[in-house]
């Protein structure tokens, strides 16, 4: 298992440079120039100094070594720094990634809205698993039955009718004509008793389900398929014919089951933090997403870069996850 | 009347001709869901493509008297803020939407195929290729879209036109990010078919490889390359909006879908009409190819058919 997992873990290194590579050049072969915005009254030689006070003064192989040295040494280094408490080497004049509007370490940024995003990632996929194994164990073990067509039907719905509709509709529904939840999160919001913590509950409630409706479509349709396929084999009708209870034979499907789908939640928490862009601007929660997005519109490459890259370590980490429950939970997987 | 045996001993002797796509129709009208989700989608373009025929109103012109409107004969949909028809947006929306649709995922059928066969078909490609894929799989999708998009945006408006730049770079986007999977469907079904006896034949009688793929391969790997296309067509319909809902999309006096979902946002609590009607034409036609894929994958699946 071991050997499996460094085997796995020596994979992922080379990956992730080359997506950084890739991020890297992307943003810096854009036809777009950093200084373009700016008025047209500032002279060349002024222009020039500020994209050398931007970093760009170099060439492209030198500004791309220093990145990946700011982020994979100096970062590192700092959150050292400050979990123990320590000083290690000059750490006053170290280089960080800055970013270019707000002229702070982008890691400080990041650090900042990273709470908000798993809450809201975290508790979504939570809730998925919650409402998607029951219905992909009941379709599958009543299969073709109305429950199973029903739920056959909503899943379908689920994953065809886009996060931001949902939400938008949600918004319709439970802000604007009832008047039960608010609409836009309040992140300044501190949960101290009951009633705060209520009003938590309250405003995490839309942007959770729409994530979580999203992925549990998803998932009870592989929790059925996987359902189906246990219940066929030959181990379920052995354990029938020696007269075992229907609820033990069932907890052996479901075990069996769950190896599958384990692995689709582990490759899928990705695509939910995709999904957590999207619906972040929709409920305006101020997690990563919204960074990026602001990013994004304020041409602040820095801190695109790295965020982007983040997103990419996050694939790379999950899959790496995913292989791993695989190969711990099926043996067979291991000696390929 | 009297003809009918005649008829019948006919028939005995000569059995109607059963081809594969005949097997295939046969079975694909037994799925109620995939026979409903083509008729709907069928419908929608045509409604999109003859619509504007019909509801003559131009999408952009703008009447501020009829401001925010509810539903009226005039106005089946409703107005937007600027008194722009709701209805004829949609259905001009449509067509951008659609036609983004199906051209990316032609595109990413052609990438994905082409990569597919080839690392399938010559063993010293399958490494390099397959290892290209695996990395395209693990970017993270949604960033870099958006990434690429505003970088190259500005310049490609002003090389082809704000339209066609537009266009052409969130097709090309979309295409270029999206064929891994039928790359590595195809990639596993090359790789089976080339051990397949009428493989070996064509190739121990010395038939050229460009030969084998194009008469012996791609034939047979053309049904998971249609389940690819139904649900590229809808995957590539979702990320059109999802770009344009976050505002990198297309402008908006050049609006898809998304992008009016985007514009009506703000106006939820007034005209939720702006809202409503996009949105569903969005889950609508995803929904309804969604089913088409799921009844066709049912109906070219020979262990099924038949059945």
């Amino acid at each position: 298992m071991l050997h499996y997992t460094l085997r796995r873990l020596l994979f992922a290194i080379p990956t992730l440079l080359v997506i950084s590579f890739l991020i890297f050049a992307i943003l810096d072969l854009a036809p777009n120039d950093p200084t373009g915005n700016l008025p047209m009254t500032i002279t060349p030689e002024v222009r020039e100094k500020i994209r050398i006070s931007l970093g760009l003064g170099e060439p492209f192989p030198i500004r791309y070594m220093k990145w990946l040295q700011q982020f994979f040494v100096n970062e590192p280094l700092n959150i050292i720094e400050q979990t123990f408490g320590v000083t290690i080497g000059d750490s006053e004049n170290r280089l960080r990634v800055t970013s270019w509007a707000t002229r702070s370490p982008v890691v400080d940024l990041i650090v900042e809205r990273t709470p908000q995003t798993l809450w809201v990632v975290g508790m979504s996929t939570l809730l998925g698993i919650l409402i998607a194994v029951p219905i992909g164990v009941i379709s599958a073990y009543r299969q073709y039955s109305i429950f199973d067509q029903i739920g056959t039907f909503i899943s379908m719905i689920g994953f065809s009718v886009p996060t931001f509709f949902t939400g938008l509709v949600l918004i319709v529904i439970f802000s604007v004509t009832l008047g039960w939840l608010p609409s836009i999160y309040d992140t300044t919001h501190r949960v101290t008793d009951l009633p705060s913590f209520w009003f938590q509950v309250k405003q995490m409630l839309m942007p959770v389900m729409v994530l979580a409706l999203f992925n549990a479509a998803q998932l009870s349709r592989f929790m059925r398929a996987a359902m189906l396929d246990n219940l066929s084999q030959d181990y379920v009708r052995t354990a029938r014919a020696k007269g075992m209870k229907e609820s033990r034979v069932l907890l052996h499907v479901l075990r069996n089951s769950l190896i599958p789908v384990v692995t689709v939640i582990a490759l899928g928490i990705p695509q939910i933090f995709g999904g957590a862009i999207i619906t972040e601007q929709i409920f305006r929660v101020n997690g990563l997403g919204q960074l990026l997005i602001v990013g994004i519109q304020g041409a602040d490459i820095p801190l695109v870069q790295t965020l982007t890259f983040i997103f990419a370590v996050l694939i790379v980490l999950f899959n790496l996850i995913a292989d791993i429950i695989y190969g711990m939970l099926d043996p067979r997987i291991r000696y390929e | 009347m009297s003809s009918a045996p005649a008829d019948v001993a006919v028939n005995e002797q000569m059995p109607v001709h059963r081809s594969m796509w005949r097997d295939v129709w046969l079975q694909f009208r037994t799925h109620k869901g995939a026979l409903v989700g083509t008729g709907v989608f069928l419908s929608i373009v045509l409604l999109v493509l003859v619509g504007p025929y019909f509801h003559t109103i131009d999408p952009q012109y703008l009447n501020i008297l009829d401001k925010n409107q509810g539903p009226s004969w005039k106005h089946p949909m409703g107005t937007d803020n600027l008194g722009r028809d709701t209805f004829a947006q949609v259905l001009a929306g449509g067509r951008v939407s659609l036609a983004v649709g199906v051209t990316a995922m032609l595109l990413s059928l052609v990438v994905g195929t082409l990569v597919g066969v080839l690392a399938g078909f010559f063993k010293r490609l399958d490494g390099p290729l397959m290892r290209l894929t695996d990395l395209f799989l693990a970017l993270p999708l949604l960033p870099l879209l958006l990434v690429i998009i505003m970088l190259f945006r500005d310049t490609l408006r002003t090389m082809f036109g704000p339209e066609t730049g537009i266009f052409l770079l969130i097709v090309f986007v979309i295409g270029i990010t999206s064929w891994m999977q039928t790359a590595r469907i195809v990639r596993g079904d090359v790789l089976a078919l080339k051990e397949r006896e009428f493989v070996i034949a064509a190739q121990s009688i010395g038939t050229p490889a460009r030969r084998i793929i194009t008469r012996h391969i791609f034939p047979n790997v053309l049904s998971p390359i249609m389940v690819s296309a139904t649900l590229g067509i809808a995957n590539a319909i979702i990320t059109e909006s999802a770009l344009s809902f976050l505002g990198l999309g297309f402008p908006s006096d050049f609006p898809t879908w998304g992008r009016l979902l985007y514009d009506g946002a703000n106006f939820m609590t007034l005209t939720p009409a702006r809202v409503i009607w996009p949105g569903l034409a969005i889950s609508l036609t995803v929904l309804s190819v969604n089913y088409m894929g799921d009844g066709l994958r049912d109906a070219l699946d020979p262990r099924i058919r038949g059945r």
